[in-house]
């Protein structure tokens, strides 16, 4: 599964001017072409003028090539970078709230505990459990604690950015699009 | 400086050297009609608000400068919704300005509202709604910019009612103001130099070649210049349906059209080449056929000013971002570089076989004298023979659109006004009038069908009434012809909802009623004295209803889904003719 995930996504970090109606550009121009989203996450970048849209991109329907030349045709995409999974770093978070009678408490907890996550909400019956971290682990998560009994679940869809290169450093060029 | 935004939209167009757009206007963009009335932009009222898009299509295929239509909000924008689209779809530079509802009833549902840029986004290459009248001239500017340069197309300007009555400051953008707003758009125009010689290299090796010349080189003014390239090179050409009139029919390296309805010579060629020089075309399923047996020995090499045109059908073994203008210059130098036309190999044989094939299967039809029945292919020719060279002739889409294709011989680029991509019927009567404005100077004569001519004919009133005089031959054969042929050729002669009936409505009574001249021809004598006696008349539009024969077909033709090997050159072939 994970493996022909791997092969079929591929992650989109997409630059875009942080204007009203973008995102829907980019939803619009995928199903108009036929792409597929298999994921998507927004957020403003740290300059207010841009947003930086993450988008798992499903390759199985047209090649990747298509994908990027298109939305790169949009008059608000900036810059697009394809993030390898080898060379880029890759995070999601998971909300999950789980069945918790007495008897099953203490194990969940000590499943989030070795998962590294965090217990955000309890109540009588079920806990609210928070885990961040790379996709795999978060469906690993899943797994395991779905025997529990999972009363909701909401993911994130992933995050990425490229990894820093560990060369000696060197002075790069860093005049872009953006300018 | 204090304008209302209205004042500021009419003099943002204005100071963009608009000199004529064509609309129709309505609540939402009342406003901006108001400083209409003071402004040297000629405003040509049409009946219907497509027809605006139309003929600022047919304005932007001949002048080469972005047509402007403005609308106002609801019905009206999603009438001006084909337009659009075919304008995307033919990468013709359109700007159209549309009321909407004032921004605080936005999102309520008010009377005449609609999500004119929601509904507008796949068909635009971008669209604004303007939320500040402060923002007003920059968008004009920008919407011009992004219209015109790069890949064209149509882009959309939304203003609600309340920004057109608000006051602004005028101020005009600087083109510094407008790159640093746009940080996504730098479209690339020149080409790659390794690139560039290794096409060439190509092009000196190769035994077969042929050009592939689509709209492109009409959109980046590169038909004196492709015609420099064939010289050096001696490399034949086929001209795709928008790209009739890019390279001269009349030079004898022109091998005419391709694709489904293409003559035998220009398919074949491509078959057979081993290299195809793609410049500004785009493989349309139209031209390819069957992909997988398009073109199998042939090298590629694809230039196009939208990147991802390049290998999005065909993988390229060369492919070149740039304006083909500014490519085909390049590609110019590098071959003369190379040693120039001496250094060409011998294409002595191919240029034998396609003059074989020419010879072989020329286009055909047969017109008879005896039964009176007149040819829809007799009708064009005689047209074509009697009207000056560099006549303006538009169509609507179907039949009569490739007979005119076929048979018209354009020896001038921007004489060829069509639907190509998108094939909307009832194009040809508002893009010619659109063509007739923005060329005053040429006859303009549309050939439409009579199905299509159904579609959009009260544009014909505003021609009458703003005396704009175009020419329409319909050539009325009593059916949608191209529906006709498919149901015949693949439905078993199953005949569904095809037939119009030749005399309702009665062209020449409708033609009078809208203020034109209204002739009828039904036999082949009465061709000439019909054209003659319309070519006279430059007071008003003229209307000629050709009687033509329902029974005859467009040959040749690729069968849809077909490899473009199945060729099928003429009617005695039946189905497995080859």
């Amino acid at each position: 599964m994970a493996g022909a995930n791997e092969y079929r996504h591929h992650i989109l970090s997409v630059l875009v001017e942080n204007k009203a109606g973008v995102l829907a550009r980019v939803a619009g121009l995928f199903s108009r072409r036929g792409f597929n989203i298999y994921s998507l996450a927004v957020a403003p970048t740290d300059d207010p003028r841009f947003s930086r849209i993450t988008i798992v991109v499903d390759v199985e329907s047209k090649p990747l090539e298509q994908v990027t030349k298109q939305l790169f045709k949009l008059i608000n995409v900036v810059k697009i970078s394809e993030l390898d999974p080898a060379a880029s770093v890759e995070r999601e978070l998971v909300l999950a709230t789980v069945q918790a009678e007495a008897a099953a408490r203490g194990q969940i907890i000590e499943l989030v505990q070795v998962f590294e996550g965090k217990i955000v909400d309890v109540g009588h019956d079920a806990l609210t459990v928070m885990l961040a971290g790379p996709p795999s682990k978060i469906d690993d998560f899943e797994e395991i604690i779905r025997g529990y009994g999972i009363v909701e679940l909401q993911r994130t869809g992933r995050v990425a950015l490229a990894k820093l290169e560990r060369q000696a450093p060197r002075l790069r060029s860093v005049s872009g699009k953006v300018g | 400086m204090k304008l209302t935004g209205a004042q500021a939209l009419i003099k943002s167009l204005e100071m963009e050297g608009v000199e004529v757009m064509f609309g129709l206007p309505g609540g939402a963009i009342l406003p901006v009609y108001d400083p209409i009335i003071d402004s040297p932009i000629r405003h040509i009222l049409v009946r219907h608000e497509q027809g605006a898009g139309h003929m600022a299509e047919g304005y932007a295929h001949v002048t080469g400068r972005p047509g402007v239509a403005m609308v106002t909000s609801g019905p009206a924008a999603t009438n001006i919704v084909t337009p659009l689209c075919d304008a995307y779809m033919d990468s013709i530079p359109l700007v159209v300005v549309t009321g909407q509802v004032p921004l605080t009833s936005i999102g309520s549902d008010a009377f005449q509202e609609c999500d004119t840029t929601g509904i507008t986004m796949s068909v635009t290459k971008h669209n604004w709604l303007v939320t500040d009248a402060q923002d007003i001239p920059r968008i004009v500017r920008q919407a011009f910019h992004i219209a015109g340069t790069g890949r064209p197309g149509p882009v959309l300007v939304d203003v609600p009612k309340d920004i057109s009555n608000s006051t602004m400051d005028w101020h005009w953008p600087t083109d510094a103001d407008l790159a640093a707003d746009l940080p996504g758009y730098r479209p690339t125009l020149k080409g790659h130099p390794r690139m560039i010689k290794e096409a060439a290299r190509l092009i000196a090796e190769s035994r077969r070649p042929v050009i592939y010349a689509g709209g492109g080189i009409l959109k980046a003014r590169a038909a004196e210049t492709l015609l420099e390239l064939v010289e050096l090179t001696g490399i034949p050409v086929v001209t795709t349906l928008m790209a009739r009139g890019a390279f001269p029919d009349t030079h004898e390296l022109c091998l005419g059209m391709p694709g489904m309805h293409g003559n035998y010579t220009a398919v074949t060629s491509m078959q057979k080449a081993d290299l195809l020089i793609a410049l500004g075309s785009r493989f349309d399923d139209r031209v390819t056929g069957k992909v997988g047996t398009f073109a199998p020995d042939a090298k590629i090499i694809h230039v196009d000013v939208d990147p991802a045109e390049l290998g999005k059908v065909r993988r390229p073994d060369v492919p070149i971002v740039g304006d083909c203008r500014l490519v085909i210059e390049e590609l110019v130098k590098a071959v003369q570089a190379g040693g120039g036309a001496p250094a060409q190999p011998d294409r002595s044989p191919w240029m034998t076989q396609l003059r074989a094939w020419q010879a072989q299967h020329p286009l055909t039809y047969e017109q008879s004298y005896d039964d009176g029945v007149l040819k829809p292919q007799f009708v064009i020719e005689q047209l074509r023979d009697s009207t000056p060279e560099d006549t303006i002739v538009v169509s609507g889409v179907g039949q009569h659109q490739m007979w005119t294709s076929q048979y018209w011989r354009f020896a001038h680029p921007y004489t060829w006004v069509n639907s190509g991509g998108l094939g909307t019927m009832g194009f040809a009567v508002p893009a010619a009038i659109g063509a007739k404005v923005g060329r005053p100077d040429r006859m303009v004569w549309a050939v439409d069908g009579d199905g299509c001519f159904q579609m959009t004919a009260q544009e014909l009133v505003t021609a009458s009434s703003e005396r704009i005089p175009v020419k329409v031959a319909i050539l009325n054969n009593a059916y949608l012809g191209m529906v006709r042929q498919w149901q015949e050729m693949f439905y078993e002669e199953r005949y569904s909802e095809v037939y119009l009936s030749p005399d309702l409505p009665d062209y020449v009574k409708w033609a009078e009623a809208m203020g034109c001249v209204g002739l009828r021809v039904e036999s082949p004598e009465e061709v000439q004295p019909a054209i003659e006696k319309a070519n006279d008349i430059d007071d008003r539009p003229v209307v000629i209803d050709f009687r033509t024969d329902e029974r005859e077909k467009v040959y040749p033709m690729v069968p849809a889904g077909a490899s473009n090997d199945d060729i099928v050159v003429d009617p005695s072939q039946g189905e497995g003719g080859r």
